[in-house]
């Protein structure tokens, strides 16, 4: 890493401990890239994750204010920092299966109440700290350990969920695009509102291997080719939508903020 | 920071209040400025007070979507500087305990008022129990000491609201206030005194946050947004709370520290109240509402010319034992009512080895009338 971005880092925590290959290294860069760039101060940054590999995106690595809490939780934790302490900047980076199976009904209130967070979700479709379990965002047909047969639930489709609930800002993004991850997480910091990127990624060791992308390589190739913009996505017929990734802003209000917890 | 005498929010003088808003005013006056909640019967009450007097002291409430959020975004308030509480009954207080543990294991100062009603389960919402006493003390999963305290009174509903404060902030750990539904919802006067003693955190920047060297074993509690880089982690931690989930060692030194803490000081911390014990030959182990009936039938007994008496307890966890075991080498016999099939009972023939411990128990959603201890002294005693 250049060194320019050392202040925003615990240097002697690196090597990380994420897997070869797995894409959160890549989320952890676009946020540590963000920040810098945002030239953002980091006293005032609190940075909220939940249990599982997520966690380890920024809990010991970023050199900021780091609550690493139960399973699941994470948007109520923070909600209780933002109110208690409305001038501290929330970054909750989790996985899929705290934010959105285990937390989910935190995520539809927190996206409700419009609260002023960054919310990454990290999403690697797959519970990847446990052996590869079934995910709520595993993709119809996927194998896991616990679907060997494939998954026959439908995922869900987080941006449709949080903008639906109330988030002002919503977007997809994947670590097979970095500079466009990084981009919409400068944006999402800047939002006072709450902003929600579902941030797609890459778990080759627990989703790859069982489901014929075997390489890291493979699965971010795999990424790309499945993913097309919201602008193109408009333009296609609906029988072509099913297994595509569509990327890009799905909600940008930038005009619906959160104007702080009133002092009740 | 540490003890010091405050000026009391409320005048000083007599107030005629509910023992639920009598624990919402006692959190004010401690302090506490935030407070996250889910309504829950028998103790919806004192959220209710808390939304009609926090805007009168700049304090911040928020309603949310579950117990389990509600604990949650506490430990997070107390995390950016609040004194901070939930308060709940039995299903709610089920919901918390993962988070009461997180709050254990983080050293998170929070009150936790559990206003119990009977159960299992749903049980019957609008009437007493006295349930969940073992679970206050082993709830949540793993190793650990926690605080809980027994109000009889509106007055204690009070006094021990601000007293469960002073102690969640001395020791970092949550202090559970352990009513009943029928003190929460008694009606009687209490008394507002012109200043209080409350504890604000220690803070001491750069010095580790989850370890000590010092004999007292708390360490000093910074905020989030002070610069202190701070990493608050349920997972095994040092003293600067990196992780550290592969070395056992870390682990042992912190449990036994979490234990010690609040094992090493209890004689900060226990507090009973002796009734008509001098002479007693026999006595009354009781607390929370079916006090009020023991120290009735004690005195009645009296009358009769009876030697008996009553040891309340007004903290429960840690076990006040050295007043139990005391008790024990005075009197031969002891009577335990409770509003359980028999919790606290459990713990007073652990540390009163060789006294005869009887058991009054009762579950019907009633509190336990003062003839009926009196029935059963007579009938252990004769």
């Amino acid at each position: 890493m250049n060194k320019k971005f050392f202040p925003y880092i615990r240097p002697e925590r690196y090597p990380h401990r994420l897997c070869p290959g797995c894409g959160h290294g890549i989320i952890q860069g676009a946020v540590i890239r963000a920040l810098s760039e945002l030239e953002l101060p980091l006293k005032d940054i609190v940075l909220v994750a939940g249990i599982g590999c997520a966690g380890n995106i920024t809990n010991m690595y970023i050199k900021a204010d780091t609550f690493h809490v139960t399973h699941g939780r994470p948007l109520a934790f923070a909600t209780g920092i933002k109110i208690g302490n409305p001038k501290l900047n929330i970054l909750v980076i989790s996985g899929d299966g705290d934010l959105a199976s285990i937390g989910g009904n935190h995520l539809i209130h927190a996206a409700r109440r419009n609260i002023d967070f960054t919310v990454i979700c990290a999403n690697n479709f797959v519970y990847g700290t446990t052996g590869g379990q079934l995910a709520s965002t595993t993709p119809l047909g996927a194998i896991t350990s616990t679907t060997p047969q494939g998954n026959e639930e439908a995922p869900f489709d987080l941006c449709a969920l949080v903008q639906a609930a109330g988030g002002s800002y919503v977007a997809r993004c994947s670590v097979a695009q970095p500079q466009h991850l990084i981009r919409t997480i400068k944006k999402a910091l800047a939002h006072k509102g709450f902003a929600f990127i579902d941030a797609l990624s890459t778990c080759p060791v627990q989703f790859g291997r069982r489901n014929d992308l075997r390489t890291p390589a493979e699965m971010l190739m795999d990424l790309r080719k499945k993913s097309v913009s919201v602008e193109k996505a408009s333009t296609l017929p609906k029988e072509e939508l099913p297994g595509k990734f569509i990327i890009g802003e799905f909600c940008a209000d930038l005009e619906r903020t959160w104007s702080g917890y009133r002092e009740s | 920071m540490g003890y010091r005498m405050l000026k009391s929010t409320l005048a000083p003088g007599l107030y005629f209040m509910q023992g639920d808003e009598a624990v919402a005013e006692g959190a004010i006056a401690a302090g506490c400025r935030f407070f996250a909640g889910y309504p829950i019967t028998p103790a919806s009450e004192l959220m209710l007070h808390i939304v009609k007097r926090f805007p009168q002291v700049k304090g911040k409430f928020i309603q949310m979507e579950d117990e389990l959020a509600s604990i949650a975004a506490v430990i997070g308030a107390s995390w950016a500087g609040m004194k901070a509480m939930t308060a709940t009954s039995g299903p709610g207080f089920s919901l918390m305990m993962e988070n009461i543990g997180y709050a254990v294991a983080t050293e998170t100062p929070c009150v936790i008022a559990n206003i119990q009603r009977v159960g299992p389960a749903t049980g019957q919402a609008t009437r007493v129990g006295a349930g969940d006493i073992m679970q206050a003390k082993w709830g949540s999963h793993g190793d650990y000491q926690i605080i809980a305290l027994s109000p009889w009174s509106v007055q204690e509903m009070y006094d021990l609201t601000i007293r469960a404060f002073d102690l969640a902030e001395r020791f970092r750990v949550p202090v559970v206030l352990l009513a009943d539904a029928t003190v929460g919802h008694l009606w009687e006067t209490m008394e507002v005194k012109e200043e209080l003693l409350v504890f604000d955190r220690e803070k001491a920047p750069g010095q580790p946050p989850f370890d000590t060297p010092e004999e007292d074993g708390v360490p000093p509690m910074p905020s989030l947004g002070e610069g202190e880089n701070l990493i608050v982690s349920g997972s095994t931690h040092d003293g600067f709370g990196f992780k550290k989930v592969g070395d056992g060692a870390v682990n042992e030194r912190l449990v036994i520290r979490l234990s010690k803490k609040i094992l090493n000081h209890v004689d900060e911390i226990w507090e009973v109240e002796r009734h008509l014990l001098e002479d007693a030959q026999a006595a009354i182990i009781a607390y929370g509402i079916v006090a009020r009936s023991a120290v009735r039938a004690a005195t009645e007994l009296r009358s009769e010319g009876k030697k008996v008496g009553l040891l309340r307890l007004k903290t429960l966890w840690p076990f006040p034992e050295k007043a139990v075991k005391g008790l024990s080498e005075q009197c031969g016999k002891f009577l335990v009512p409770e509003m359980n099939l028999g919790q606290v009972a459990r713990e007073v023939e652990r540390v009163a080895c060789g006294v005869k411990v009887e058991r009054l128990n009762q579950v019907d959603g009633e509190p336990i009338f003062p003839q009926k201890i009196m029935d059963a002294m007579k009938r252990l005693i004769s």
